[in-house]
C-alpha cells in the first residue's frame, strides 16, 4: 500500500528495473547499433539510388532524396521494436509452471524523459529537414495552388507569349483536365491545345493545372509532380526535368468512371527538339486555336463565347450539364 | 401464443421480408435491357450492326435521358438497349443515325476518331429532304462549331467515334420528337446524319463496357451524369463471343 | 446465454399481445411505411423543379424517403414510446426497456447496457464482414492490369461500398466493448444516456441497409471520401452514399456523449483519474473525438444533400461555391476520425498487455497523456491530406509539423508496451498474440505515415497505393487486430463462454501472416506509380497485384476461421468460461461470467489500481460488499468521492 502514492504512482520502490535486466539492456543496445548502422547503410546506399520517383527531374530527385534519408531515420526505429519484441519474446516468456507475475515495474520517470527528449527531438529535426526540402527545390513539384510562393531559383515569368530554351523565362504549360481525359495548352506557342505532353530536357517548366468539371489530380510519376486539377482554380506546379525519355501522366483523384483509365504518356526531349515540335505544332494546329477560347488559367465551361446562343436557348453549355438553370444568377 | 408458435412466426416473417429484399433487389439489379447478337448475322469476317441515337427515351422511364437504340438484326426493329454480341476476330460495320443535335465540347479530345479503320468515320447529312455526299472525317472541331453529339467510344479497344451532328441550333436538339426516331413514329425523315465506321474486334471472348464522352447529361452538374453512367443509355457493353 | 433477470415493467392495463409491441418487426413495418410515405412527398415536392423535369433524377423523393424510413423505424422500435408516455403523464416501461429474457431481447430496443454491448458486437461484424466481401471484389478486379471481371462503374460501386461500409463502422470498439465493459470497469450499474446507448445502436442497422441500397440505384462514384463537385454530379447512389453516413455521424455523436458522460460521472468511488484503466481513458478521449469531429461529417454530408436536391451549391465553383470547402470539412472529421479507429485499439492492447506480461502497465501516466496528446493533435494535422490540392502553400510547413509531432504521443504507446514487456513473464495466449500482432502492424503503420506527412515524400505517396497500404496497416492492422484481441479476451465476460484457445491461434498466425503479405506488396505497388481506386494499371506491376490478391483472398480465409470458432464456441460447443480466466485484476474480472444483470451488487469500493501485477502490497483492486453506509446509498455517480480516500486511507 505504501508502495503506491498516489500522487507519482510511477516513482515506487519497484521504479528501476532490477539488476538483472542490465545485461538485456547492454545486448540490446548493441545489437540494434549494429544492426541498424548495417541496415542504414544499406537503405541509404544499395536501395537508395533505385529508389522511386527515380532522379528524372529537379523534383524527382528532392522527393527521392527525401524518401532515402526518412527511410534511413525510420530504419532503426523499425529495427529497435522488432528487436526488442523479438528479445521478449525470446527470453521474456513465462516457465512452464511458474504462475507468479514479474516483477512490479512501474515505470521509469527518467527513462520516459529521455524517450520523449529523443523523439520530440527527430520530429523537430524532421520538421525542419521537411520545410527546407520544400522550400528550396520549389515546392518539391506539389501544387501550390493559384499564387505559388516557391518558385525555381534564377527564373521569372517574363512573358508569357513566347520563350526560348537557356533562358530565364520560364516554360508554362496549361494543364486542363476533363471528364476523363488531359489536354495540353501552350500559351507561349500561341496557346495550342494538344493532346500530347511534351518537355525540354534540363529547363524548368511550370505547370498551370485546372479542370473544366471536377476534381482531377495531375501526376507525372517520373517527373515528381502531382498537382490537383481543381474547376475554376490554377494550381501550379514546378519541376526541371533532368532527363530525356518517356513520362507518364496518370489522374490521381477519383474523378468517375473512367479515372482508373485516365491516363496518357509524354516525352522529355531536347531543348531543339522540343522548339521543333512546339513549332510544328503551333503551325499545324493554328486553325484550331483560333477558334479556342482565349489563352486563361482557368475556364468556365458553362460559358462558349461564339456559341452563346446555345447557352440561352437551348440551357445547354459547353460542359456544364445544365444542371442550374442558366436563368440563375451567376454570382449569388 | 405459445413460444414456438412465436419464433416459427417470427422465423416465417423474417424469412418472407428477407425474401421479399432480395426478390426487389434482383428486379432492381436484373433489370438488364436485353442483347442484340449480331452473331449468328456475321459472314465473310464482317458484321454490320446499326444504332441510333435520340435526343430523349420515351420508351422508357426516364423521358428526357439521350439514350441509344440497337437494331434488332432479324427483325429491324429499333431496342431500347445498349448491349450487343459480335464474334471475335470479326471486321463491324458500324451505322449510327445520329437523330440529335449538337452539344458544344471545350475538350478537343474526343473530337478525333481512333481506333477505326483507317481512322476515319463516314458521314452523310440529311436535312430532311436530301443526303449530302458522304465526307471522310478524322477530326471535328467540336468546341467551335458544335459539330458532333455524341461519341461511340470502346476505350478498352482504343475505339472513339465522335457522332456527327446536324448543326440546326434553332431546331433546337430535339430533331424527333418521339424515340426510336423511326417510321411507325413519324420521325424517320427528321434531319440527321448517317456515321459509318469500322473496327476490328479482338480474338477471344470478352466484355467491353463503350459509352459517350461527350457530356451530354442534361441536369447534371458539368453533364457527365445520368443517362452518362446508366447502362442502357449512353453507356452499354459490346460482347464479343469466341 | 443466461438469462437476465429482466425487471418487470410498470403496467396499468394488460399488456398488448405480443405482436403488437415494439420490436424488429414493427420498425421494418415502420421503415417500410416511412419510405413509402417520404418517397411520395419528395415525388409530390419535386415535381415542381425544372432541375427534377430535365434530369429526370428526384433525389427528393430517394432523401426524404430515407428521412421517413429512419424515422418509421425508430417509431416501429418504440424509441419514442416512452417519450410520448411521460409526456402524457403515464408510467413509462421499466428500468431496462424491453420485455424478453432469453435470445428476443436482442431483437428490441433496450437500455441495458450489456444488451447493446451484445447487439453491437453482431452489428460491426456484420458490417466488417460485409465490407470484407467488397474487398475481395475489389482485389478480384486488380488480379489483371486490363481484363475486367467488373465494369468501370461496377468496380467504383464495390469501392465506395467497401470504404464507406468500414469506414462506418466507426464504432466497431466504443459500440461492443465501450458499451459493455466501461461501466464494468469503472464499477457502475449503468451507462449515463442508455437512450443515446441504444438509439446509437439501432441507427447502424438502418445505415447499413441505406448503404446497400445504393446498389440499386448503381452505386456511387466517389469512394468514401465522396468529393465534391463528383458527388453533386453523381446519380441517385450518392444520396444513399451521403444520407448513410452522415446517419452513422449522429449515430456516432450520440454514443460518444454517452461514453464521455458515463465515464466523467458514473465512475464508483475510489475511481480515481490515476486508477483509471488505459481502455477507459481511449474509451474517453475516443468519445471525446466523436462528439467533436463528427458534427462535421454530418455538416458536409448534410451540404451535399442539398447541393444535390435543393441545389444550394455549396460546392459548385461556378456559383460561388468551393470544392476545398467539402475537402476541408471532410478531413476536419476524416483525420480525427482515423484517430478515432486508432485509440480504442491502443486502449485494449495497453488492456491485454499487462494481465498476459503479469506486469504491471510500464508508465502508466505516459500512456494515458499519448492517448491525449494523439486526440488533441489530431484536430490540427487535417490539411495534410490537402498537400497537393493548391491550398496555400504557407500552411505546409505548419501541417506538416504538427502531423509529425503525432509520432511523438504515439511513441508514448510504444514506450508503455516496450517498457511492460521488460522481464516480464508472458504468457502468449491468443488475446497477447493479437495484441503483440497490433503493435508490429501499428509499427508499420506508423512510420509511413511519417513519409506522407513530409510533403516532398508525400507528393510522390499521396493518392496512390502507398496510402492505402498505410491506413490499412492503421485501421486493419492496428484497430482490426486489437478488436479480434479484444473478442477474445473479453468474450467470455461478454457471453459467459471461451471461444477456442487452438483455433484462436490459428486464426492469428493465418491473419497475420496473411495481412503483412497482402498489404506489405502494396507500399510497393503505390511508390512504383499506382493510383488509388484504379481498375487498370501498369502491365509490370501485374506479378505484386496477383500476389496481393491472393494473399487477400487468404486473408479472406483466415477471417472465415474466425468465423467458425465464434459461431462453434458461442452456439455449439459453449465450453462455460470461468469467472476470471486470464488472472486479471480488472475490475469487471470480479464478477461472473457474464456479469448479472444489475452488474454490482452494490457500488464497489475501488481500493486500488488495476495493473498492481506483482505486488505483493497490492490492495485488491475493489471491495465488492463495502460496509454499508460507506457510500451512503447505492447510485453511483451520486454518491460523493470523498468517503472514498477515507476507506482507503
Amino acid at each position: 500500500m505504501a508502495a503506491e502514492t498516489p500522487a507519482a504512482p510511477e516513482t515506487g520502490a519497484h521504479g528501476l528495473p532490477n539488476g538483472g535486466g542490465r545485461r538485456d539492456g547492454v545486448w540490446l543496445a548493441v545489437l540494434w547499433v549494429i544492426l541498424s548502422v548495417i541496415c542504414c547503410l544499406i537503405v541509404y546506399f544499395v536501395w537508395g539510388p533505385h529508389l522511386p520517383p527515380g532522379d528524372a527531374s529537379s523534383s524527382a530527385a528532392s522527393q527521392q532524396f527525401d524518401i532515402k534519408v526518412l527511410g534511413v531515420i525510420a530504419t532503426p526505429v523499425v529495427v529497435g521494436v522488432l528487436l526488442y519484441f523479438g528479445w521478449a519474446l525470446t527470453f521474456w516468456r513465462q516457465k512452464a509452471g511458474d504462475e507468479t507475475d514479474a516483477p512490479p515495474i512501474h515505470g521509469n520517470p527518467k527513462l520516459a524523459a529521455t524517450w520523449i527528449t529523443v523523439t520530440g527531438a527527430t520530429v523537430l529535426c524532421l520538421a525542419a529537414f521537411g520545410t527546407y526540402e520544400l522550400i528550396v527545390p520549389a515546392g518539391a513539384g506539389a501544387g501550390e495552388g493559384p499564387q505559388p510562393i516557391w518558385k525555381p531559383a534564377g527564373t521569372v515569368t517574363a512573358s508569357d507569349t513566347s520563350w526560348a530554351p537557356g533562358g530565364k523565362n520560364i516554360l508554362q504549360v496549361q494543364v486542363i483536365g476533363q471528364q476523363w481525359a488531359w489536354t495540353y495548352r501552350y500559351p507561349q506557342f500561341g496557346g495550342f491545345e494538344t493532346t500530347q505532353l511534351e518537355l525540354p530536357v534540363n529547363e524548368p517548366v511550370q505547370f498551370n493545372v485546372t479542370s473544366l468539371d471536377v476534381i482531377h489530380s495531375f501526376w507525372v510519376y517520373q517527373l515528381g509532380v502531382k498537382a490537383d486539377a481543381n474547376p475554376g482554380v490554377n494550381n501550379v506546379a514546378y519541376t526541371t526535368p533532368t532527363s530525356t525519355g518517356s513520362i507518364t501522366v496518370r489522374c490521381d483523384e477519383l474523378c468517375g468512371i473512367w479515372h482508373g483509365a485516365m491516363y496518357d504518356y509524354g516525352k522529355v526531349v531536347t531543348a531543339s527538339q522540343f522548339m521543333t515540335w512546339a513549332h510544328s505544332t503551333e503551325t499545324q494546329l493554328a486553325s484550331v486555336t483560333k477558334l479556342l477560347p482565349t489563352y486563361a488559367l482557368t475556364y468556365d465551361p458553362t460559358t462558349i463565347a461564339n456559341l452563346g446562343k446555345v447557352n440561352t436557348e437551348l440551357g445547354l453549355t459547353g460542359a456544364g450539364g445544365g444542371y442550374y438553370n442558366p436563368a440563375d444568377p451567376e454570382q449569388p | 401464443m405459445s413460444l414456438p408458435a412465436r419464433v416459427t412466426t417470427l422465423v416465417i416473417a423474417f424469412l418472407a421480408v428477407v425474401a421479399g429484399g432480395i426478390f426487389v433487389s434482383l428486379h432492381f439489379i436484373g433489370a438488364q435491357p436485353p442483347t442484340e447478337n449480331y452473331t449468328p448475322y456475321a459472314s465473310g469476317g464482317e458484321v454490320n450492326v446499326t444504332m441510333m441515337t435520340t435526343a430523349q427515351s420515351t420508351v422508357g422511364q426516364k423521358p428526357d435521358w439521350v439514350t441509344y437504340f440497337i437494331q434488332n438484326p432479324a427483325t429491324k426493329q429499333w431496342v431500347h438497349t445498349t448491349y450487343f454480341a459480335v464474334p471475335e476476330n470479326t471486321t463491324v460495320n458500324m451505322t449510327i443515325l445520329g437523330y440529335d443535335g449538337c452539344t458544344p465540347l471545350r475538350n478537343p479530345v474526343w473530337g478525333r476518331v481512333t481506333g477505326t479503320a483507317g481512322s476515319v468515320e463516314n458521314v452523310s447529312y440529311f436535312n430532311g429532304k436530301t443526303y449530302s455526299a458522304p465526307v471522310n472525317i478524322s477530326t471535328f472541331n467540336t468546341y467551335a462549331n458544335c459539330s458532333v453529339q455524341h461519341t461511340f467510344s470502346i476505350p478498352g479497344l482504343g475505339v472513339s467515334v465522335p457522332i456527327a451532328s446536324v448543326t440546326t441550333l434553332q431546331e433546337n436538339n430535339n430533331l424527333c420528337g418521339t424515340s426510336p426516331c423511326d417510321t411507325a413514329n413519324g420521325d424517320a425523315n427528321s434531319p440527321h446524319t448517317v456515321v459509318k465506321f469500322s473496327f476490328k474486334t479482338p480474338n477471344g471472348s470478352g466484355n467491353y463496357t463503350w459509352q459517350c464522352f461527350i457530356p451530354c447529361g442534361l441536369g447534371y452538374v458539368d453533364g457527365n451524369g445520368g443517362p452518362m453512367a446508366t447502362l442502357g443509355y449512353m453507356m452499354g457493353q459490346l460482347e464479343v463471343q469466341a | 446465454m443466461t438469462d437476465v433477470i429482466v425487471s418487470q415493467p410498470i403496467q396499468t392495463k394488460p399488456p398488448r399481445p405480443w405482436w403488437l409491441q415494439p420490436g424488429w418487426h414493427t420498425a421494418l413495418i415502420g421503415a417500410i411505411a416511412g419510405y413509402a410515405l417520404g418517397h411520395w412527398l419528395g415525388n409530390f415536392i419535386g415535381s415542381g423543379y425544372q432541375q427534377v423535369a430535365t434530369s429526370d433524377d428526384n433525389d427528393f423523393a430517394i432523401v426524404l424517403g430515407y428521412c421517413f424510413l429512419v424515422l418509421g423505424w425508430l417509431i416501429g422500435l418504440g424509441v419514442f414510446t416512452d417519450l410520448f408516455r411521460q409526456m402524457l403523464g403515464r408510467p413509462i416501461n421499466g428500468q431496462n426497456g424491453h420485455r424478453n429474457g432469453g435470445l428476443a431481447k436482442y431483437f428490441q430496443y433496450t437500455l441495458d447496457h450489456k444488451v447493446v454491448g451484445i447487439q453491437y458486437l453482431v452489428g460491426m461484424l456484420v458490417y466488417f464482414f460485409t465490407g470484407g466481401l467488397f474487398a475481395i471484389a475489389i482485389r478480384t478486379e486488380l488480379l489483371s492490369p486490363t481484363y475486367h471481371v467488373l465494369s468501370a462503374t461496377g468496380y467504383l460501386e464495390v469501392v465506395g461500398e467497401h470504404g464507406t461500409m468500414m469506414m462506418m463502422m466507426t464504432s466497431v470498439v466504443v459500440g461492443p466493448f465501450g458499451n459493455y465493459i466501461v461501466p464494468l470497469m469503472i464499477g457502475s450499474k449503468r451507462v449515463a444516456f442508455p437512450r443515446l446507448e441504444a438509439l446509437s445502436f439501432w441507427l447502424t442497422p438502418c445505415a447499413y441497409v441505406i448503404l446497400l441500397s445504393a446498389i440499386l440505384f448503381g452505386g456511387f462514384p466517389t469512394g468514401w471520401t465522396g468529393y465534391a463537385p463528383l458527388s453533386i454530379q453523381g446519380g441517385e447512389g450518392m444520396d444513399a452514399y451521403a444520407f448513410a453516413f452522415g446517419l452513422m455521424g449522429i449515430s456516432i455523436i450520440a454514443a460518444g456523449f454517452n461514453m464521455v458522460c458515463t465515464v466523467i460521472c458514473y465512475r464508483a468511488p475510489g475511481m480515481r483519474w490515476s486508477r483509471l484503466p488505459m481502455f477507459v481513458w481511449s474509451m474517453l478521449t475516443t468519445g471525446f473525438l466523436l462528439v467533436l469531429a463528427a458534427p462535421v461529417l454530418v455538416g458536409g454530408m448534410y451540404m451535399i444533400l442539398t447541393d444535390r436536391t435543393a441545389q444550394t451549391a455549396f460546392f459548385v465553383n461556378q456559383l460561388g461555391g468551393s470544392s476545398y470547402l467539402y475537402e476541408d470539412l471532410f478531413w476536419f472529421f476524416g483525420h480525427p476520425e482515423v484517430y478515432i479507429l486508432a485509440l480504442p485499439g491502443f486502449g485494449i492492447v495497453s488492456e491485454i498487455l499487462p494481465v498476459f506480461t503479469r506486469k504491471p502497465l510500464f508508465g502508466y501516466k505516459v500512456g494515458a497523456a499519448g492517448m491525449f496528446g494523439v486526440a488533441v493533435l489530431s484536430f490540427f494535422v487535417w490539411q495534410h491530406h490537402l498537400f497537393d490540392s493548391g491550398l496555400d502553400p504557407d500552411m505546409r510547413p505548419l501541417f506538416m509539423l504538427t502531423t509529425e509531432l503525432i509520432s511523438i504521443p504515439t511513441g508514448f504507446i510504444y514506450l508503455v508496451a516496450m517498457g511492460t514487456l521488460w522481464k516480464a513473464k508472458i504468457r502468449l495466449k491468443t488475446p497477447m498474440l493479437f495484441a503483440l500482432g497490433m503493435y508490429i502492424n501499428f509499427l508499420f503503420g506508423g512510420i509511413t505515415g511519417v513519409f506522407l506527412s513530409d510533403v516532398p515524400a508525400d507528393t510522390t505517396a499521396h493518392g496512390s497505393f502507398f496510402v492505402m497500404a498505410h491506413f490499412h496497416y492503421t485501421i486493419m492492422g492496428g484497430l482490426i487486430f486489437a478488436f479480434f484481441g479484444g473478442v477474445y479476451y473479453w468474450l467470455p465476460k461478454l457471453m459467459g463462454v471461451t471461444l477456442n484457445e487452438r483455433l484462436g491461434k490459428i486464426n492469428f498466425w493465418a491473419m497475420f501472416i496473411t495481412f503483412n503479405s497482402t498489404f506489405m506488396p502494396l507500399f510497393a505497388v503505390g511508390m512504383a506509380g499506382q493510383p488509388r481506386r484504379v481498375f487498370e494499371y501498369a502491365a509490370n506491376l501485374q506479378t505484386l497485384n496477383d500476389w496481393v490478391s491472393i494473399s487477400a483472398f487468404a486473408l479472406g480465409g483466415s477471417l472465415l476461421i474466425f468465423i467458425f470458432n465464434f459461431v462453434m464456441s458461442t452456439v455449439v460447443w459453449r465450453e462455460r468460461a470461468p469467472q476470471n480466466p486470464w488472472q486479471a485484476r480488472g475490475l469487471e474480472w470480479q464478477l461472473p461470467s457474464p456479469p448479472p444483470a444489475e452488474n454490482f451488487e452494490h457500488i464497489p469500493v475501488i481500493l486500488s489500481g488495476p495493473y498492481e501485477y506483482g505486488d505483493p502490497t497490492a490492495l485488491p483492486v475493489a471491495d465488492l460488499h463495502p460496509p454499508a453506509g460507506v457510500i451512503g446509498g447505492a447510485l453511483a455517480g451520486t454518491a460523493s468521492g470523498e468517503p472514498a480516500t477515507g476507506v482507503e486511507a
